[in-house]
């Protein structure tokens, strides 16, 4: 299947590893992620004031773009999800905003709010199944223990974009069983990483981050996947000065879950960025053979 | 009065028996009121015996009475009592016609026992090979065999058997139950049998169960051992239950020493769960807390509430006495996370007098759950043409004035069945009940007596139109 | 000190403001803590988020717009998603941020950060930040 595809400026850039990774496995699995010959930046987060509509112009035109292509939108950043997501509900229960945006956008036509939003895992999981990712399997993960870590931007608010339980998600948990990972049950999933507070407030992040991180290994994770690049960022760079924190502090490894489907799916992992990374997880990719 | 009127001729003159449905507390109270003025009283519950939740407690506040201790008697005597006619294992399936002649059909499911022959003495459920969790009375924290009754002390002490379960229904084999009893009174060919029974009232006592935990997303769903409600904590600390009385928790059979109670979990939620307050948390959990201390003595309980509610004679005093007599801390606070943590299960909730978030390791946490109708309530309110509330309990005539009528005369409330309640105003409006069915009957009765007076005297006809 | 009530004191513009902006009824709130409880931040802020809308209800806006509670904010919804009253908390910090940004200014500016966060950091770090800190 083809389905129209909204990248978002990081996954462009600085997490372009995701992006490559994401296309690829995708692809190997039988969906086109086909990218929207024009976008803009949705914005990065979802304007929260009631009468804020110049924050959901970039959105809006995000998603007007997407009804010239179909009538459905794949994100794989989820922050990029949650907010056109979160944006195309508003527009749709809001008649005036919608009116009001529309003039703004200044287009042709209006925005009517036919588009679906969906997560890339959210595509896999309903459209492809894990059962066929399972038999598409080429170097199966080896009990690996993953701890799938989901953020806040799939799960809340859970009535406008949870595809998954809010409280216990199992989506990507499925994914890497499939892929021959052992699951890792562990409580802080869904809990915040510190998201854009380190703009100001690093040390912040740091504490919130060490929660996630120190939760996965507590609970006997070898690696940590993401589904959103300022979470994959947070939860390594952060690594950087835990030490500094937290004595004796031993690092964990945190991807995307698309790096490790492309290389379980087999693909050569070019283009996935394993070397930015600040803790390397290619030694432990390389010792269950997926490198 | 003319609603009340009823036609006068041979074939449907009134009835003077009442159908109680339930027999929880609130059922039994009302029969045996009836049953004792005389009248007749036909009980059906849908269990194999009866006294309902009030069973499964270990002690009742604000006395701390012992659930057992005062409610035996009652099941004791509504088990003998000549004008009950008690139907257990059973459900109303049908209900036609209307004040003083109800047409009712009565559904008794099989209990593969044949009860007429059973004497009661346990050598089946002794023998029984198949142990299962005992979902439904012990709250899965105890075991009990495929053939089985609730309880050592159950009215009727007859044992059912649970075909799901049962080796010889499901397999084929096994058969021991009927090797060792005594009087040959099990019966794997025994079918369901219906009743038409008339009567001339009925009391509606469907009662409560309580919000299931698995909804409770936040707090683990089902998925934490650790985490439990409200009625599974009274087996674990009833000297009949599974744990004989001792305090253990399901994970690993330890005695929790630190155990943390959360009060409105489900209730006063409109955005998520029951909008509506439960009533009875505040004063279980009080109560909850100090039999704890009482049996843990080096253990430490939390509460983290809302507000408290403890309104009414010697309620607020039996709180204060969990706060000073116990040591019960109190923390004003609601949980928003609880999670398993090695062997331990984090609660994360906060102080809002200090405001500070606490988080707790506890060994053990209580979810005080929302009381909620029971669906089995819900299908009679259906079956009866009785309105429901958008929580679904079951709506007296009128709220204030009329808690124990319903639009339809004859019909009449007990009991949990139209909302969360505690024990006094249940037995209380039990018996409001029974007055209300004893009214009519009486009145019935004097109605009959002259008309059959008028049948035989003009002076009986002078003096019935006075 | 005893805090003065009065009905002109209780619902002073600033009242009215944060409710007409962030879209939310802050006596809704029955101050149970849950969102608190649960939030992965409130072990930065001076105030807990439960209390920045107690002291609204209060009228005592002054107090909430010196607090640091706002700004370590991180918009994650598990407050409002676990709000048994429906309150959505995240709209009213919102609604607290923009009021202090509109009176005292950006609470970020470029300059404040390092050449090399800029060039390495992923960018949607910079425009969230930025969406939150500045008017």
């Amino acid at each position: 299947m083809k389905i129209p595809y909204f990248p978002g400026c990081t996954l462009s850039t600085t997490a372009r590893g995701f992006d490559n990774a994401v296309r690829a496995s995708a692809m190997t699995l039988g969906v086109e992620l086909v990218e929207l010959p024009e976008w803009n930046c949705c914005g990065a987060t979802f304007p929260l004031l009631v009468d804020n509509a110049i924050d959901l112009i970039g959105p809006a035109e995000v998603l007007y773009k997407a009804s010239q292509e179909g009538q459905q939108l794949a994100t794989a950043c989820t922050t990029c999800y949650n907010v056109v997501k979160r944006t195309n509900r508003t527009l749709k229960e809001d008649g005036d905003m919608l009116d009001k945006v529309n003039y703004f956008l200044e287009h042709d036509s209006d925005y009517e709010g036919s588009v679906e939003v969906l997560d890339v895992v959210q595509i896999l999981r309903d459209e492809v199944g894990w059962d066929e990712v399972r038999e598409a399997v080429k170097k199966p993960l080896d009990g690996l223990k993953v701890a799938a870590y989901y953020g806040c931007m799939v799960v809340r608010p859970p009535d406008e974009v949870a595809y998954d339980d809010p409280d216990d998600p199992t989506s990507l948990d499925d994914m890497l069983s499939a892929l021959g990972g052992q699951r890792v049950a562990w409580p802080h999933k869904t809990e915040c990483c510190g998201a854009y507070l380190a703009v100001k407030s690093p040390e912040v992040t740091r504490e919130m981050s060490y929660a996630v991180l120190s939760s996965a290994i507590r609970n006997g994770a070898e690696l940590i996947v993401a589904n959103c690049p300022l979470c994959q960022f947070n939860l390594d760079r952060q690594q950087q000065t835990m030490s500094q924190r937290y004595a004796g502090y031993e690092p964990i490894p945190v991807l995307y879950y698309a790096q490790l489907l492309g290389l379980a799916l087999g693909l050569d992992g070019s283009g996935y960025d394993l070397d930015k990374t600040t803790v390397d997880a290619r030694p432990l990719l390389g010792r269950v053979g997926l490198l | 009065m003319t609603a009340q009127t009823v036609t006068r001729s041979e074939e449907n003159a009134p009835i003077s028996k009442v159908l109680v449905i339930g027999a929880g507390i609130a059922g039994m109270q009302a029969a045996l009121d009836v049953a004792n003025a005389g009248y007749s009283v036909l009980l059906v519950d849908r269990l194999p015996s009866i006294g309902g939740h009030m069973a499964q407690l270990s002690e009742t506040f604000p006395t701390l009475d012992c659930a057992q201790c005062i409610l035996t008697p009652r099941t004791v005597e509504v088990g003998h009592h000549d004008n009950i006619q008690l139907m257990t294992y059973s459900e109303v399936e049908s209900v036609e016609g209307k004040l003083g002649n109800f047409r009712v059909v009565v559904r008794r499911d099989p209990a593969y026992v044949d009860w007429d022959v059973c004497t009661g003495c346990g050598a089946c459920t002794e023998k029984c090979p198949k142990r299962v969790i005992s979902a439904q009375f012990e709250v899965s924290m105890g075991r009990r065999k495929a053939i089985y009754t609730l309880s050592p002390q159950a009215v009727p002490n007859k044992p059912v058997i649970d075909v799901g379960n049962c080796i010889w229904f499901q397999r084929g084999k096994c058969r021991v139950c009927e090797k060792v009893c005594p009087t040959g009174a099990i019966n794997y060919d025994q079918e369901a049998y219906t009743l038409e029974e008339r009567v001339g009232a009925i009391i509606v006592a469907t009662g409560y169960d309580l919000y299931p935990v698995v909804n409770l997303g936040e707090y683990g769903g089902d998925q934490v051992p650790d985490v439990i409600d409200g009625l599974a904590f009274e087996r674990l600390l009833s000297s009949s239950g599974p744990t004989a009385g001792k305090v253990r928790r399901p994970s690993d059979g330890k005695e929790p020493k630190e155990v943390v109670f959360v009060q409105c979990a489900g209730s006063r939620d409109p955005e998520l769960h029951m909008p509506y307050c439960s009533k009875i948390c505040c004063m279980y959990t009080a109560k909850h807390a100090m039999l704890y201390k009482h049996r843990v003595h080096d253990g430490q309980a939390y509460v983290f509430y809302i507000d408290i509610r403890s309104a009414g004679k010697r309620y607020e005093e039996f709180v204060q006495r969990a706060m000073e007599e116990d040591d019960t801390l109190y923390l004003r606070g609601k949980v928003s996370k609880i999670f398993r943590d090695g062997d331990k299960t984090v609660v994360w909730g906060t102080d809002t007098l200090i405001g500070q978030n606490i988080e707790i390791a506890a060994d053990l946490v209580v979810l005080a759950t929302a009381m909620v109708p029971r669906l089995e309530g819900k299908l009679v309110a259906q079956m009866l043409d009785l309105p429901t509330d958008e929580n679904g309990w079951i709506l007296p005539a009128e709220d204030n004035i009329q808690p124990v009528e319903t639009r339809w005369p004859g019909i009449f409330l007990a009991g949990a069945a139209s909302g969360p309640k505690d024990i006094p105003e249940t037995v209380a409006q039990a018996s409001g009940a029974a007055g209300k069915v004893l009214s009519l009957f009486a009145r019935w009765g004097r109605e009959q007596e002259r008309e059959g007076q008028l049948q035989t005297s003009p002076e009986a006809e002078r003096l019935a139109y006075a | 000190m005893r805090v003065k009530l009065s009905r002109a004191s209780i619902k002073n513009d600033l009242v009215r403001k944060i409710e007409e902006i962030s879209g939310q009824d802050l006596l809704a709130c029955y101050q149970c803590g849950k969102c608190s409880a649960g939030c992965p931040a409130a072990f930065a802020m001076d105030m807990l988020p439960s209390q920045v809308i107690r002291y609204a209800q209060l009228g005592m806006v002054d107090k909430v717009l010196q607090s640091d509670t706002p700004w370590f904010c991180a918009a994650c919804q598990t407050c409002y998603a676990r709000c048994p009253k429906g309150v959505d908390l995240a709209r009213i910090m919102e609604a607290v941020r923009e009021i202090i940004l509109q009176e005292n200014g950006d609470h970020v500016t470029v300059d404040d950060i390092p050449p090399a966060e800029l060039a390495e950091f992923p960018q949607q770090l910079f425009i969230g930040g930025f969406r939150k800190y500045t008017a």
